[in-house]
């Protein structure tokens, strides 16, 4: 009997991962192209292999009967901390916030736990990849490490929400460098919170002058210290590139080459306009690829973010104005402000509870002015672009990984069930620990 | 100037008593059901409510077509329009105090959640204390003073709290080390010591109301006795005896909220709304026995360890077992996305589009006691409503037109139309302070500038 089992279990596993699925007479909404009504779609090795009108299946194809449903590529969350924070105010449980000021060589992928609850509630709502990111954030857990002294904080990555290990998990280990940029008046930790242009504006013209020659100098030290540690960095590159006889390895720098060279952006928070700009016309300088975290105004930035073709994360859209007198709606239209001024724009929750709820806040940004396509776009296909990785997810189409969400309806409408779920082309159980605990408390007597 | 102001009062005057009739909108009475229709506002009542009704001569008339009417949001657990501090935290039972003495009408979040849709909302003191301050309902009349803010006749209430927040202050190292380490650690640091406090302050509510009621008798006789010392802590607590005060218990797991209703039952009050209330789920039986209405987050959870097992199903699975469930905010951004928070409920659940509207309109209601006066779209009731530019329980639709007693508290078109004029307002204002205020270039040695 036991033997039965293990040969069961066996046989079932070798069947889901080379398993060949036809999704059958659904509407598919790819992202990269025009809906294709009442269409077939072949999944095999975990890419999508065909998608057409009538697709004959061979003899051992799971068919999935999909009439009047709607297939879209699984949505990406451009920033998380998900696998590195369960419970945000329990310390334990935290692992983003590493002391240590400059700190490039940590790399969030490999303190990322599978069998963290979050992505079972997240992947579920159809968010099958996601940017973790190891610096302090909106979840809190920088508070309790060093997250708040950090310049440098490591090395986001980007992960699948379903997977037994972190390397299954994987898409793209170094996916951007954390980089705290300062700002005036506080530091660019992530979650915002600083004051907004118009009233530092202000502050220089009444009493607190001093402070603010104060909280010029400070950001004006920060930025030596950045800008002294990407020249040691490139001295560094140098001497490798020289073959120097006594060369000696530096992890911190050897992770900076890939920053140095282009290959990975540099993820900034900047919630003000001016220190968009800052940050903008730094990375210029430093010719390093830039993308913008959590803006929180775009106004005057907007010219400098086209100019150089820098993309923007937007945190949560469902937020307070910044201050008393700003339009109520401030947050809602802001998107939609900086996809008009010619902005790549892609959504981000920074906070692991809301990670679910990535769609809603592309709901409401419509809203408030966001034409639906880009909005559905700064969910799937441009967050794969900003993060280096549109050949392989991001959008519906032949020779892509096979993250694909089954729905019922709008996949950005609240009401709409998710029916099924893959990712690498693997059907993933709807079920999690919250279903789990509703079934077992619906039938309690 | 007199005779000018006068003719503007003549104006207005016949404004407050004038008659509305909102047309041709998609109608979510929530009680009655839903349909394409009309109503008619008459002195801030609903007159009628109909497929067709009369349109009475006058009468100012709303264009809703293609629109969305529903009744007013009510939030249920609120902290907007205080002065900011909400903890009286030095104590473990500071029922003595009162967020009525702290409105703040002027306090922007009024407006942003008028412009969420919200139009009344229960104000409540903190979650330090295991028996905190007293609490109050408020319509969201804003430009109004303070005092017509509360909604008048509603019973007032006082929050209790269970669990990791009152026993936090037991443990100042942020509960990490062992309970009650310190000095200065402030009784309760465990669920059992929040038990005892609330018992320990509700057996001496009843000695105190024992007194106050022999005294009462014995007046009633005749006599001339002494009158018992008052004592303001205690008379919070005798009116919740009296089923005076309404008592909203913040809570999160399952024990705590068997825990309080035991309690209740023992000194015989009832639990008015459990808040949050994120393991309710589990105990939804026990909720419906006591008769608690419950108050719960669409789907926060794991922000702490007590909410690990939060569920979005939580406020579905309550309904299905016979409990009156309502969503809440306790925030001041969430407060204005209740009516996509009831669209979870759709989703979580499977509740029907009147199940999950009621939960952020007619339960709420039903729950502070206002279900009379607010909560859904019917003849005599209050004409609190809401229109929407699309299905109301999405994240797509955006609020038009809020009305308050009939009153037009909020108009996007207005709003967003006034922005300019706003801005331009603004910029006079700074520039005028820039030429007032001397311009201080360099920095000071010393004392580095810092005034104040």
């Amino acid at each position: 009997m036991k033997l039965l089992g293990i040969l069961l279990a066996c046989g079932v596993a070798a069947f889901a991962a080379g398993e060949t699925i036809l999704i059958r007479d659904a509407d598919v909404y790819p992202v990269a192209g025009k809906e294709m009504k009442g269409v077939s779609l072949l999944i095999q090795d975990g890419k999508i292999v065909d998608i057409a009108a009538k697709i004959v299946p061979a003899k051992g194809v799971r068919i999935v009967e999909a009439k009047g449903m709607r297939v879209y590529p699984g949505m990406i969350d451009s920033g998380t901390e998900l696998g590195l924070s369960e419970v945000p105010a329990v310390r334990e449980t935290v692992d983003t916030g590493e002391l240590g000021e400059f700190m490039p060589q940590l790399k969030a992928l490999v303190a990322v736990n599978p069998d963290s609850e979050h992505f079972g509630v997240v992947r579920v709502n159809g968010i099958t990849s996601a940017m973790t990111f190891p610096s302090s954030g909106g979840g809190g857990g920088g508070r309790f490490g060093g997250g708040s002294q950090q310049l440098i904080s490591g090395q986001a990555a980007l992960i699948h929400t379903d997977g037994w290990t972190w390397e299954d998990m994987e898409i793209k280990r170094s996916a951007a460098m954390s980089v705290a940029f300062p700002s005036l008046g506080g530091r660019g930790g992530r979650g915002g919170g600083q004051i907004p242009d118009s009233m530092l504006e202000m502050l220089g013209q009444t009493g607190v002058a001093g402070g603010a020659a104060n909280a010029r100098r400070a950001y004006d030290d920060a930025i030596a210290k950045l800008n002294d540690y990407f020249d040691n960095a490139r001295r560094y590159q140098k001497a490798k590139a020289a073959h120097l006889a006594d060369f000696k390895t530096d992890l911190k720098f050897e992770a900076m080459l890939p920053v140095l060279e282009g290959k990975v952006p540099v993820a900034v928070t900047g919630a003000r306009a001016s220190t968009i700009q800052n940050a903008v016309q730094w990375a210029k300088k430093q010719n390093i690829k830039l993308v913008i975290l959590q803006p929180r105004e775009i106004g005057k930035a907007a010219a400098d973010l086209k100019a150089e073709n820098v993309p923007v994360i937007f945190g949560r859209v469902l937020a307070l104005p910044e201050t008393e007198d700003s339009a109520y709606d401030e947050a809602f239209t802001l998107p939609g402000e900086a996809y008009k001024a010619g902005v790549k724009i892609a959504f981000g929750t920074f906070t692991n509870e809301f990670v679910r709820n990535i769609p809603y806040q592309a709901a409401t940004a419509v809203a408030f002015g966001l034409p639906y396509e880009e909005a559905l776009k700064a969910v799937t296909i441009n967050p794969a672009q900003i993060w280096g990785v549109s050949d392989q997810i991001g959008s519906v189409e032949k020779g892509k990984v096979a993250d694909l969400v089954v729905t019922d309806g709008d996949i950005l409408e609240i009401q709409t069930q998710i029916k099924h779920l893959y990712i690498k082309g693997k059907e993933v159980s709807l079920e999690n620990k919250q279903t789990r605990l509703n079934q077992r408390y619906l039938n309690r007597n | 100037m007199k005779k000018l102001i006068l003719a503007a009062l003549v104006a207005l005057a016949p404004l407050g008593a004038q008659t509305t009739v909102i047309q041709n909108a998609t109608v979510m009475t929530v009680a009655k059901g839903t349909f394409k229709g009309s109503v008619v506002i008459k002195d801030g009542k609903i007159a009628e409510v109909g497929e067709k009704v009369m349109v009475p001569q006058g009468a100012t008339i709303i264009d809703a077509t293609n629109q969305y009417l529903i009744p007013g949001i009510i939030d249920c657990h609120s902290h907007i329009a205080g002065d900011g501090g909400i903890n009286e935290g030095s104590v473990s039972v500071s029922s003595m105090v009162d967020i009525k003495d702290i409105i703040n009408p002027e306090d922007i979040s009024i407006y942003r959640a008028l412009a969420g849709g919200v139009t009344t909302a229960n104000i409540l003191h903190g979650s330090a204390n295991s028996i905190g301050g007293k609490t109050i309902v408020l319509k969201m009349r804003w430009g109004k003073d303070a005092q017509s803010l509360i909604f008048e006749g509603a019973m007032p209430g006082i929050k209790f709290a269970l669990g990791e927040n009152p026993k936090r202050a037991g443990n100042p190292q942020g509960g990490r080390g062992a309970a009650g380490q310190t000095v200065q650690a402030r009784y309760p640091a465990t669920r059992m010591g929040v038990e005892d406090t609330i018992r320990e302050a509700f057996n001496e509510a009843k000695i105190y109301k024992a007194g106050w009621d022999e005294y009462q008798a014995k007046v009633a006789r005749g006599e001339h006795p002494i009158p018992p010392r008052k004592d303001l802590k205690l008379e919070a607590l005798k009116e919740v005896l009296e089923g005076k005060r309404y008592v909203h218990a913040h809570c999160y797991r399952a024990d705590e909220i068997l825990m309080l209703m035991r309690v209740a039952d023992d000194y015989g009050f009832k639990i008015r709304t459990l808040q949050h209330v994120l393991e309710g789920y589990k105990v939804a039986k026990e909720i419906a026995a006591h008769g608690a209405g419950a108050s719960t987050f669409s789907d926060w959870w794991d922000y702490k360890m007590e909410a690990v097992d939060a569920i979005p199903f939580n406020a579905s699975l309550m309904t299905k077992k016979g409990v009156v469930v309502s969503l809440n905010s306790d925030d001041a951004e969430l407060m204005r996305h209740l009516n996509s928070e009831a669209g979870k409920a759709m989703k979580y659940g499977g509740m029907s589009e009147t199940e999950a509207l009621a939960m952020v309109t007619l339960n709420p209601a039903k729950q502070l006691g206002i279900d009379n006066r607010v909560g859904s779209i019917e003849v005599g009731k209050d004409a609190d409503l809401v229109i929407y530019d699309k299905f109301p329980l999405s994240d797509f639709a955006k609020v038009q037109k809020v009305l308050i007693d009939g009153h037009k508290y909020f108009d996007r078109d207005e709003e967003v139309s006034s922005r300019p004029a706003k801005a331009a307002e603004k910029q006079k204002l700074l520039d005028k302070e820039k030429q007032a205020t001397p311009q201080r270039q360099g920095t000071p040695t010393g004392r580095g500038g810092r005034i104040g």
